[in-house]
C-alpha cells in the first residue's frame, strides 16, 4: 500500500508527488483514510453494520409479534381483518417501486448520469411519501373505528362484527369479549411495528432531501457515488422490514368465509 | 535483570521536555474540543464525563452502605433506599462500566495500535460522546426530579404499572446511551477490519484489538435489543397497553427475555475490554509475549459468541420452563471456559518472566485474583439447585462485584496507569499509585468478601433491612466500602496532580512492544508522520531489545 | 517497524497498494470489484417483487390452515434475498460483508428460536 505521507512534514501531504493517488484530486477524501478505495469500503462496511443493529433493533418486536400471535390467534386474526388489505397491498407496491427507483439512483449515479440520478431520487421520495400518506389514511381509519389502543378502544366490532349487507351473515366470527381486549394488543403491535417502520421512512426522506439537493448540484455525478450507495442500502432495508411486515399484519386470516 | 526493581525507564529529567506538537495543545480553545474529530481527544472527553458519573455512582454506594451499617431500616424510607440502589446500577453500569474500557482507552489506544491516523468515523465517534453526555443529563434529570426506584432491571410490571417514579426519563437515559455504545462499536469493527497498516496481520494485532473488537461484535449486536425493549416499556407506560402486563393477556417474562438477551452479553462487554487490557500490562511486566496468542484471541471471540447463548441464566426462577433451564444452564458451563483458558494463558506467560510490580502490574494480579473468585463462584449460580438458593441473595451481589470491580475496574485502572505516560506525557507518582492500588485491593475484599456469606446464609438482596446477626458483616462490608472510597479517591487526586508536576514519560517508560509505545508522548494530532509498516510479530521482545540497541536518545 | 517508503517506490506503483509493503494486502484483501448492476436486471428484480407481492395477497384467500402463514413468508424471505442480493449489491460484494449479513440473519433468528424455545417448552401443549 502506497504512502501518502511522504514528507516529514504532515501539512504538506497534499503537495507530495503520487503518481495517480486519487488522494489530492478528489474533494471527499477524508485525511485519516489512505486511500478512497478505503474509503468507500469502510463506508459501506459501516451502514451494513448498521443495518444489523436495525435488524436486531425490530427482532424484539417481531418476536413479541410471534408470541402473541399464537397465544391469541382469534384476536390477532379478527383485528387483522379491520385492515384494509388494499390499501396494504398497494403501499408494498408503491415501497418495492420506490426502491426499484432508488436502485436505479444507485446505478445512474455510478455511470455519472446527473439528471437521471435527481429525476430517480425524486421518483424515490414522492413513492416514499405516497406510501406515508397511505400509511395516514389507515392510522386514521383506525382512529374513526376506535381501534387504538388505550382509553378510546372499542370493542364492539370484534364482539358484534358488522354485517355483511349482501349474504346477511357477519363480515367474521365474533369472539369473546376477553378475547376481544387482546385485539388491543394486535393493534398495539400494528402502531409500534408500522410506526416504528414510518418513522424510519420519515428519516429517509428527509434525508432524501438533502440527498436530491446534493445531486442537482453535481456532487454525485463525478464519481463520488458512496453517500448514494449507502443510503440506497438504508432505504432498500426499510424496504425489507415492510415486505415482512404487509404478510405478518394484513394478511393472517383472509379466507373468505361469510 | 532481575534484581532491578523497576523496568521503568525516564528520560533525564534535566533535560526531557513535552514534545512541542502534540494533540493536546495542537488547537486552542473550547470549540476545539467540544467539535473535535480526533479520537484521542475524545477519549479525554470520555475520561472525564466517565471519572465524574462514577463518583456520583460510588456517592449511592456509600449511601447503601450506610443504611446496611444496622439491621433497622433506620437511614431512609424504603422507597429511598430503593432509589439508591437503582441508581447506582444505572449509572455504573450505562454510565461507567459499559463505556470504561472502550471509550477511554479503547477510543486512545486502538487506532494507534493497528497503524491508522484516526478511527473510520471519527464523527460519529463525537456523537457517540454526545449522546453518552445526553444520556447522562437525562439520567440526572431523572435522579433531580425525584429518582427511579425499578432496580437497574426495569422489571416489569413493576416499572411498567406498580411505581410512579421517573421510570420513563430513566428509560430514555438509557436508550440514548446506548446509542453510544452502538456507535462506538460500529467504529472499532470497521477500524480494525479496514484500516490496519500495511503487514499487520489479524495475528499481529495487539490482543487489546481483539478484546475490543470481540467486545464491539457484542454493543453492535446486543444494545438494540435493549433499545427497543425500553422503548416497549415506554410505549406501556405512556399508553397503558398490556405488552407485559399479565392482566391484560402480556407476559412480564417477555420484558425479562429482551432485557436480558441484551444485559447478559452486556457484562462480556463489560470485561472483555479489561480482559485486553491485563494481557497488555502481564505482557509488558514479565518482558515476555503472551502465552498462546491465538488461544487468547479466540476465547475473546468464543466469549462474546458463546455469551449470547445463556442470557436466561437471569431468570431460572422467573418462570421459564425446566427445559430452557436445562438449556441455559448447560450453555453458561460452556462460557466460563473462555475465560478460564484466558486465566491459565496469563498464568503461563507470568511462569519464567522477569516479573516487576510496577502499579499495572499490582491492579493486574488483583484482576487475576478477584476476577478468578468472581467467575468461579459465576459457575456456582449457573448451576440450577444452586441458583435456586443463591438468587436474590447476597451472593449475586458479590458475585458481580468480584467481576465487575474486583474484575473490570481493577482493570481500568491497570489500563489507566500503563497507558497515562502515553496520554498524558507524564508519570504518576508510583510510591502513591502502588499504595492506592493495594487500598483497594483490601478494601474490596472487605467489602465484597462478607457479601459472599451473607448471601448463602440467605440475607436477601435490595433489601434496607435484615435480621440482627446479619450485622457483623455488614459492618464489616461497610467498612471495606470506606477504605475502597479511599482507595479510589487517591488515583483521583495523583493523576490530577501528575498533570502539571509528574516525570516527563518520553516515549516508552515501559518498554512495552506495540506501535503505540514507538510514537511520541503526547502522540501527535495524525498519530504517525508517516503510516507504519509492520513487520514483526505482537509482543516481540527481541525486536524491541535490537530496536533499542540501534537507538540514539542523547546528543553528542 | 516504520520504515520510510522512498518517494521512488510510491510513483512506480499504479495500483493503491505495493506488494512489496504490503505482503498480506491488508488494505484491499478482496480487491472487490466495482461491479455495475444494470437497470435490466433491477427491473427483472422488480416485476418478481410485484408479481410476488400479488401471489402473497392471493394466496392469503386460500384456505390452507398452518401453511398459510409459512407460504407467505417463505416469499416474503424470498422477496428479501433478491432485495438485499440486487437492489443492495450484496451479490458482489466482498467475503466480509456477506458474513456481516449472515451473521446478522443468524444473530436474528437466535434471539427468535432461543426466546421460543422457552415459550414452546412451557405447559407443553397449550403453546
Amino acid at each position: 500500500m502506497d504512502n501518502t505521507v511522504a514528507t516529514e512534514h504532515p501539512h504538506t501531504h497534499e503537495t507530495a508527488v503520487h503518481v495517480e493517488h486519487e488522494h489530492i484530486a478528489l474533494p471527499q477524501h477524508r485525511h485519516h483514510f489512505e486511500t478512497v478505495e478505503q474509503q468507500r469500503e469502510a463506508g459501506s462496511f459501516g451502514m451494513w453494520l448498521f443495518l444489523l443493529t436495525e435488524i436486531m433493533f425490530f427482532g424484539g418486536l417481531f418476536f413479541a409479534y410471534l408470541l402473541y400471535r399464537n397465544w391469541y390467534y382469534a384476536a390477532f386474526a379478527s383485528a387483522s381483518e379491520t385492515l384494509s388489505i388494499q390499501i396494504g397491498t398497494a403501499n408494498t407496491a408503491i415501497l418495492i417501486t420506490s426502491g426499484f427507483f432508488m436502485a436505479l439512483a444507485v446505478w445512474a449515479a455510478e455511470v455519472r448520469k446527473k439528471k437521471m440520478l435527481v429525476w430517480t431520487l425524486i421518483l424515490t421520495t414522492v413513492f416514499g411519501v405516497a406510501f406515508l400518506g397511505f400509511k395516514y389514511d389507515e392510522y386514521h381509519a383506525k382512529w374513526v373505528e376506535h381501534h387504538i389502543p388505550g382509553a378510546h378502544f372499542d370493542i364492539k366490532d370484534f364482539v358484534n362484527p358488522p354485517i355483511n349487507p349482501q349474504t346477511h351473515k357477519p363480515i367474521e366470527d365474533p369472539i369473546s369479549p376477553d378475547m376481544a381486549q387482546r385485539t388491543q394488543i394486535f393493534f398495539f403491535l400494528y402502531f409500534a411495528m408500522t410506526g416504528m417502520h414510518a418513522l424510519h421512512m420519515i428519516i429517509g426522506v428527509g434525508l432524501l432531501f438533502w440527498l436530491i439537493r446534493r445531486a442537482a448540484r453535481g456532487d454525485f455525478s463525478a464519481g463520488y457515488v458512496a453517500p448514494i450507495e449507502n443510503f440506497g442500502l438504508y432505504w432498500h432495508f426499510v424496504d425489507i422490514i415492510w415486505l415482512f411486515l404487509y404478510p405478518l399484519l394484513y394478511l393472517i386470516n383472509r379466507h373468505p368465509m361469510h | 535483570m532481575s534484581s532491578t526493581a523497576t523496568i521503568v525507564t525516564l528520560p533525564d529529567q534535566a533535560t526531557a521536555r513535552l514534545p512541542k506538537r502534540n494533540y493536546l495543545n495542537n488547537e486552542d480553545g473550547l470549540l476545539s474540543w467540544l467539535l473535535t474529530g480526533d479520537h484521542k481527544r475524545i477519549a479525554m472527553l470520555y475520561l472525564i464525563s466517565i471519572t465524574f458519573f462514577f463518583f456520583i455512582g460510588g456517592a449511592f454506594a456509600g449511601l447503601i452502605r450506610l443504611e446496611l451499617l444496622t439491621p433497622q431500616p433506620d437511614l431512609v424510607a424504603a422507597d429511598t433506599y430503593n432509589k439508591f440502589f437503582t441508581m447506582h446500577g444505572i449509572i455504573m453500569v450505562f454510565l461507567f462500566l459499559v463505556p470504561s474500557v472502550p471509550a477511554t482507552i479503547g477510543n486512545f489506544l486502538m487506532p494507534i495500535m493497528v497503524g491508522a491516523k484516526d478511527l473510520a468515523f471519527p464523527k460519529i465517534n463525537l456523537l457517540s460522546w454526545y449522546l453518552y453526555v445526553l444520556g447522562g443529563i437525562l439520567l440526572m434529570a431523572a435522579l433531580v426530579l425525584g429518582g427511579v426506584d425499578t432496580g437497574w432491571t426495569f422489571t416489569t410490571p413493576l416499572s411498567t404499572h406498580y411505581l410512579n417514579t421517573h421510570v420513563i426519563t430513566a428509560a430514555l437515559a438509557i436508550f440514548v446511551a446506548g446509542f453510544s455504545s452502538i456507535f462506538t462499536g460500529l467504529n472499532f469493527i470497521v477500524t480494525i477490519h479496514r484500516m490496519r497498516c500495511p503487514g499487520m496481520t489479524w495475528f499481529r494485532l495487539p490482543l487489546f484489538v481483539w478484546s475490543n473488537y470481540a467486545a464491539s461484535l457484542l454493543m453492535v449486536l446486543g444494545t438494540p435489543v435493549l433499545a427497543i425493549t425500553l422503548v416497549l416499556v415506554l410505549l406501556e407506560r405512556v399508553f397503558g397497553i398490556g405488552v407485559f402486563d399479565p392482566t391484560k393477556g402480556g407476559d412480564p417474562l417477555l420484558f425479562q427475555h429482551l432485557f436480558w438477551f441484551y444485559s447478559h452479553p452486556a457484562v462480556y462487554i463489560m470485561i472483555l475490554p479489561g480482559m485486553g487490557v491485563i494481557s497488555e500490562t502481564i505482557s509488558t511486566f514479565s518482558r515476555k509475549r503472551v502465552f498462546g496468542y491465538t488461544a487468547v484471541a479466540f476465547s475473546s471471540v468464543a466469549i462474546a459468541l458463546f455469551g449470547f447463548f445463556v442470557w436466561a441464566h437471569h431468570m431460572f426462577i422467573m418462570g421459564i420452563s425446566n427445559y430452557s433451564a436445562l438449556v441455559f444452564s448447560l450453555l453458561t458451563m460452556l462460557v466460563a471456559v473462555p475465560s478460564a483458558i484466558k486465566i491459565f494463558n496469563w498464568a503461563f506467560t507470568l511462569q519464567k518472566g522477569s516479573i516487576t510490580f510496577e502499579t499495572p502490574m499490582l491492579y493486574s494480579f488483583g484482576f487475576m485474583g478477584l476476577f478468578t473468585i468472581g467467575g468461579v463462584t459465576g459457575v456456582f449460580l449457573g448451576s440450577l439447585g444452586m441458583d435456586i438458593h443463591l438468587t436474590e441473595t447476597y451472593f449475586i451481589v458479590a458475585h458481580f462485584h468480584f467481576v465487575m470491580v474486583g474484575g473490570m475496574l481493577m482493570a481500568f485502572l491497570a489500563g489507566i496507569h500503563f497507558w497515562w505516560p502515553k496520554m498524558t506525557g507524564r508519570m504518576y507518582p508510583e510510591s502513591l499509585s502502588k499504595l492506592a492500588a493495594v487500598t483497594t485491593f483490601i478494601g474490596f475484599i472487605l467489602t465484597f468478601m462478607p457479601q459472599f456469606i451473607l448471601g448463602y446464609l440467605g440475607m436477601p438482596r435490595r433489601y434496607h433491612a435484615y435480621p440482627p446477626e446479619y450485622q457483623v458483616l455488614n459492618v464489616l462490608s461497610t467498612a471495606g466500602a470506606t477504605v475502597l472510597g479511599v482507595g479510589y479517591m487517591l488515583p483521583l487526586l495523583y493523576l490530577g496532580w501528575s498533570l502539571k508536576y509528574g516525570a516527563i514519560a518520553g516515549d516508552n517508560p515501559w518498554q512495552a512492544t506495540g506501535l503505540e509505545w514507538q510514537i511520541q508522548s503526547p502522540p501527535l494530532t495524525e498519530n504517525f508522520i508517516e503510516i507504519p509498516i509492520m513487520d514483526h510479530e505482537a509482543y516481540d521482545y527481541e525486536w524491541l531489545e535490537q530496536k533499542q540497541k540501534n537507538e540514539v536518545t542523547t546528543v553528542g | 517497524m516504520t520504515r520510510t517508503t522512498p518517494k521512488e517506490d510510491s510513483m512506480a506503483e499504479t495500483v493503491h497498494h505495493t506488494e512489496a509493503q504490503d505482503p498480506t494486502n491488508v488494505t484491499n484483501p478482496e480487491h472487490t470489484s466495482h461491479h455495475i448492476v444494470t437497470p435490466a436486471q433491477y427491473g427483472l428484480v422488480f416485476g418478481t417483487l410485484l408479481i410476488l407481492t400479488g401471489v402473497t395477497a392471493a394466496v392469503a384467500f386460500i384456505p390452507l390452515g398452518w401453511a398459510n402463514p409459512v407460504v407467505a413468508l417463505f416469499i416474503a424471505c424470498f422477496k428479501a434475498c433478491i432485495v438485499v442480493l440486487f437492489f443492495m449489491h450484496a451479490k458482489y460484494q466482498s467475503r466480509l460483508i456477506k458474513m456481516t449479513i449472515g451473521s446478522g440473519i443468524f444473530m436474528f433468528l437466535s434471539l427468535i428460536v432461543m426466546t421460543l424455545s422457552d415459550y414452546i417448552s412451557r405447559s407443553w401443549g397449550l403453546w
